[in-house]
């Protein structure tokens, strides 16, 4: 072994000085952040309305009475996060790949595909959730289903899927050609090539934007209120008008910050990492690469 | 053994039928004629050499002959069977014919391994087990073996585009297109993969080469082709054609490409060891 390195004077010299500058920016940032909070914390007590806001808005009592029912409601718009979430994952990987066949034969495989994506992803939610909630059981068909949560879930499953469906197909067209040439040059036939090639290194690419959209759809899942299921911003809302107090509306504001709060983080974790991997090598180096 | 009158569309032939014939073959993109009259044949064993400044049509050649491009015109003929006839189902003359790129085209999301069991497994259906062994064995011959579970951004350009070759190899070709494959490497790597060619065509493997390696084109070339604006302007042994050229345009392509290279006229032109 050889002998151990012993830093300089002048190198310790510039590493006291570098404690002292992170010590002294680590000072300025926490008393930063505490006039901020105070100026905004007093600014707001001090308001002449905030005793009746924090009446109206923060009550313990109203947000422990109305945590049952919006306990019960939160686990409706859980349930159709996950249903409708893989669902939608299901059917916008099947979209996107219906777009990518070539041939004749496909043609009206390819516009209809097209043509879904373009109708779902232009139309408000809310809309759709109409449409399929109030439209389907009009038309009175035996079989359908007529429970607004199914027929909510099924409209949320058409928006999001079109979204989705996006997503995978920009992750399909990331993979450079020159895969799919080897893929081919290797005998193997187109759905071999998307399966085994295009996809894997599709779907690890556009894990973070479909998680993004996994965020949205947890809290689009409180729109099938507007067919009359009881989530957890109708059970709010219910125990809201009971007492014309709003604490009920943050509780079920914070149960969606609970779930929604830890995906952000792991969106961003993700994101963060893909961009790590990808940025290894000079080439990578620059940022701005496609 | 040059013009190949010998081989009907209809047969295998005799004993020396050519493993790959070319007949008048164009090719377009749109309105501009990117090959013209292209013929030639590689009999079994032998290799052919493209020579050819860039935009020569030396790429797009190759690919007409694995038909990741439509051929406009003529006819390439793969052990006597004409596989431009539009009913051939493409899949399964790309399994007969090794293809290596000039960037090694490598599939990034599978092992070292994987790279080169899965055309074998997925597309010649042979057994997981027996396509493992051979693998192994073919990335022992190349020194691999010990990266078999490594991901190919580990490896080095030149084991990146051995282990392509090896890749091509493993669907046991017929024949073997390679497309420049020493043009992406340090000059430092360039010997370890064209001693790997040189290697193969010693074992009688017939193929295909463009190159700019102009010492190794000599050794290892049967024939050569020089392409300029997609005709073939010149042909004949490497002797003929790199040392006593006829034409003014191959002159000076060759001495272009000779330039940055040691001097020599004759040989070492090219790093090979």
């Amino acid at each position: 072994m050889t002998a151990a390195w012993e830093p300089s004077e002048r190198e310790r010299d510039r590493r006291r000085l570098r404690r002292r500058a992170r010590l002294r920016s680590a000072v300025i940032a926490a008393a930063s952040t505490v006039a901020v909070a105070v100026v905004a914390g007093v600014g707001i007590t001090r308001a002449s309305g905030w005793p009746r806001v924090r009446q109206r808005f923060f009550s313990w009592s109203e947000i422990t009475a109305a945590w049952p029912a919006a306990r019960t409601g939160m686990i409706i718009n859980l349930e159709l996060f996950v249903v409708c979430g893989a669902a939608a994952a299901a059917l916008g990987l099947l979209v996107a790949l219906l777009r990518t066949l070539a041939g004749p034969v496909f043609l009206p495989l390819r516009l209809l595909a097209a043509a879904y994506t373009d109708l779902f992803r232009g139309l408000p939610v809310i809309l759709v959730l109409y449409l399929v909630g109030f439209g389907v059981p009009a038309l009175r068909l035996r079989g359908l289903p007529t429970d607004p949560l199914v027929l909510g879930g099924a409209a949320l499953v058409l928006t999001y899927s079109a979204y989705v469906a996006e997503v995978f197909r920009a992750g399909i067209e990331s993979v450079h050609p020159s895969q799919v040439a080897a893929a081919r040059s290797l005998g193997l036939t187109h759905a071999q090539t998307m399966r085994r090639v295009v996809l894997p290194q599709a779907v690890r690419r556009v894990i973070p934007p479909l998680l993004n959209d996994a965020i949205s759809l947890q809290k689009d899942s409180s729109l099938v209120s507007v067919l009359g299921v009881v989530d957890a911003v109708r059970a709010a809302q219910i125990a809201t008008s009971a007492h014309f107090n709003y604490s009920p509306y943050v509780l079920a504001g914070l149960m969606f910050l609970a779930i929604t709060v830890p995906l952000t983080r792991i969106t961003d974790h993700l994101a963060a990492r893909s961009a790590r991997r990808r940025g290894t090598g000079i080439g990578a180096a620059g940022g701005g690469m496609r | 053994m040059t013009t190949g009158d010998a081989v009907g569309p209809g047969g295998p032939g005799g004993p020396a039928a050519p493993v790959l014939s070319v007949r008048g073959l164009v090719k377009l993109y749109g309105n501009t004629v990117v090959l013209r009259d292209i013929t030639f044949e590689v009999g079994p064993g032998q290799a052919v050499v493209l020579v050819g400044g860039s935009g020569s049509g030396k790429s797009t050649l190759l690919r007409c002959l694995n038909l990741l491009e439509s051929v406009d015109d003529g006819e390439i003929l793969l052990a006597g069977e004409e596989i431009t006839d539009p009913r051939v189902n493409a899949d399964r003359i790309r399994r007969r014919i090794g293809v290596v790129f000039q960037a090694y085209n490598l599939f990034p999301h599978l092992t070292v391994l994987q790279n080169v069991t899965l055309a074998p497994i997925l597309v010649h259906r042979v057994p997981r087990a027996a396509a493992r062994e051979r693998a192994r064995e073919l990335l022992g011959r190349i020194g691999l073996a010990d990266k078999v579970d490594v991901y190919p951004d580990r490896l080095s350009g030149g084991q990146q585009q051995r282990l392509a070759i090896v890749r091509a190899l493993a669907t046991e070709p017929s024949l073997l297109l390679l497309d420049e494959i020493t043009s992406a490497l340090d000059p430092e790597l360039v010997g370890e993969v064209l001693d790997l060619v040189g290697e193969l065509k010693r074992e009688g493997m017939p193929m295909v080469l463009a190159t700019h390696e102009m010492a190794f084109a000599r050794d290892i070339a049967d024939e050569v082709l020089v392409l300029d604006g997609g005709l073939i302007i010149e042909r004949g042994t490497p002797q003929r054609v790199l040392d006593e050229s006829r034409q003014e345009r191959t002159r000076r392509f060759l001495a272009r490409i000779r330039e940055p290279g040691p001097p020599g006229p004759g040989h070492a032109a090219g790093p090979v060891t």
